[in-house]
């Protein structure tokens, strides 16, 4: 069933094998032989040429992290997924109802979610996440509690809801009601936070694929989020990454879920547009 | 060398977070080109704790942007920053000292981090806890910290 929907998710680009251009850009791999990842792509004319590609955060890590994420027996971000799965079909809250009985089959209601979030809520007025609207089911469809931000519940669900969107390139907006807040997002990005004064920019646009230390600099793309870590045997959220990153630089960082953040990564996921959903990827 | 020190001593009384006998941060005088032309303590640096201050993580951390193959023993040398092989033949005392204690004086807008600086800064944290901290903060280095690791400098000869 899975795998049917996913055939169709990625009909057109399935006959392409690995290391080709796709019209869109290079398939650098292919998830179970047959979802073919777009790693390299020309960047976005919003870049201005800061960029001349944005490229995939697999293209950093060594051999044995990448094969992985290439088939999903061998990727551990899988159980999270298959926990979630339960917790879709699970009723919950004081309406008693489940995601499903709303939503249905999760690989056929979400497909393509992922690939445009963060983006503007018209009825609340505000840009959300994929978390926000997470926990908007839960405390307004639901009756239940809303989950830690970035604590494992959501980083789960945020993983489920993203396979069936694999393979299909971001395409977040990033005009309209949205504008004003990618511009803070944008600023954030080149503000040099902290007692050693670096900003995302430093690290991710001046020196990708360099090493710091012994880190492979990546241009520190969300198309992979959530991420399973092998250092921390768990997954990570987005925003648990842009945290650790701030922190880095001695500086104070913000919260998970904060408007700074959620405006950080509207502006970081649109720096990979046309880049694949990975998600959930594997990383050291 | 006796105005030198007698500056030096002037200097120790107003600054606060000084050592008797010591530049404070605000007080180093830089030349139009970032260069420090006078010792910040009047100590010779330790070129083997200068070692030392560029490996540790908790210290200078140099390697983790710079190659420097007399520190190969050391692991994991990074490529942000150019390689420091020579470089004290290639630049004299002075500029080094400048360039250790805030190069971005030396070099506009660097991605090196100031070393001897303690205020002026974007959401400044207590050092990694990601928790906020209070300026002026501790500088990264202190001002012997510095001396020692241009005194190493200076022995890359090639
Ligand atoms: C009572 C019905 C109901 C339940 C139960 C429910 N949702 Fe929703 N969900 C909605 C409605 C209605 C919307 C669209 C509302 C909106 O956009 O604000 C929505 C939107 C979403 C979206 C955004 C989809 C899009 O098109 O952008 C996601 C993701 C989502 N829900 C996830 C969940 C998850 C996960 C659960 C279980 C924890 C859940 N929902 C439970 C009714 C429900
Ligand atoms: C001191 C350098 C440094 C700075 C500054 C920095 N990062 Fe990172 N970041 C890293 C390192 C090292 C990694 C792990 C290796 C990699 O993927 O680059 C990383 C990883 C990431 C990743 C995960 C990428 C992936 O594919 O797994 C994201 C996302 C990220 N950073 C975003 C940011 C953002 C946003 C900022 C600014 C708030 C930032 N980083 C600032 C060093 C930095
Ligand atoms: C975050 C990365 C980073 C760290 C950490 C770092 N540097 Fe640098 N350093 C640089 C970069 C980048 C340059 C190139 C100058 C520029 O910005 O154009 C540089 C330049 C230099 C130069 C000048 C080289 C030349 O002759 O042009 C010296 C000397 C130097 N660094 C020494 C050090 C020492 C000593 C330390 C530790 C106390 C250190 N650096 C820590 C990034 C770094």
């Amino acid at each position: 069933m899975k795998m049917t929907v996913l055939k169709s998710a990625i009909a057109g680009l399935a006959l392409v094998a690995t290391g080709v251009m796709a019209e869109e850009g290079t398939v650098g791999f292919e998830i179970n032989g047959d979802i073919p990842i777009v790693t390299r792509v020309p960047a976005a004319a919003h870049l201005d040429g800061a960029l001349s590609e944005a490229i995939s955060g697999w293209e950093y890590r060594d051999s044995s992290t990448q094969a992985m994420q290439m088939d999903d027996f061998d990727n551990p971000a899988m159980l999270a997924v298959e926990q979630a799965a339960e917790v879709w079909n699970t009723a919950m809250g004081t309406v008693g109802k489940s995601c499903a009985d709303c939503h249905g089959d999760v690989n056929e209601s979400m497909i393509g979610i992922r690939a445009t979030y963060p983006k503007w809520n018209e009825k609340a007025g505000e840009v959300r996440t994929l978390a926000m609207q997470v926990n908007n089911c839960l405390t307004e469809n639901m009756g239940a509690e809303a989950w830690k931000y970035d604590g494992a519940d959501m980083a789960a669900m945020e993983a489920l809801i993203s396979i069936p969107s694999r393979g299909m390139p971001v395409n977040v907006a990033i005009d309209g009601p949205v504008a004003s807040v990618w511009e803070q997002g944008k600023e954030m990005y080149y503000t040099r936070y902290g007692q050693l004064e670096l900003s995302c920019a430093s690290c991710h646009e001046l020196n990708y694929d360099n090493l710091i230390r012994a880190d492979h600099l990546s241009q520190g793309q969300i198309n992979a989020f959530p991420v399973y870590r092998l250092k921390d045997t768990g997954l990570v959220t987005t925003h648990g990454r842009f945290k650790g990153c701030v922190r880095d630089t001695r500086a104070e960082t913000f919260a998970a879920g904060s408007p700074e953040f959620v405006a950080l990564e509207l502006y970081v996921a649109s720096r990979g547009n046309g880049l694949s959903v990975e998600a959930p990827a594997v990383r050291p | 060398m006796k105005s030198i020190i007698q500056m030096a001593v002037g200097l120790a009384m107003v600054g606060t977070v000084a050592m008797a006998g010591e530049v404070a941060p605000d007080d180093v005088a830089y030349d139009e080109y970032g260069a420090v032309a006078v010792s910040l303590t009047g100590v010779a640096g330790d070129p083997a704790n200068g070692i030392k201050i560029m490996t540790e993580r908790s210290k200078g951390n140099c390697i983790a942007c710079h190659q420097v193959t007399a520190l190969a023993e050391f692991p994991f040398h990074g490529e942000v920053g150019p390689m420091l092989d020579g470089v004290g033949a290639n630049r004299s005392e002075a500029e080094l000292r400048g360039i250790v204690a805030n190069a971005k004086i030396t070099f506009p807008e660097s991605v090196m981090p100031s070393f001897y600086k303690t205020h002026g800064y974007i959401r400044p944290g207590d050092a990694f806890t990601g928790k906020a901290g209070t300026e002026p903060l501790p500088p990264l280095l202190t001002a012997q910290e510095i001396e020692d690791v241009v005194a190493f400098l200076m022995t890359l000869q090639d």
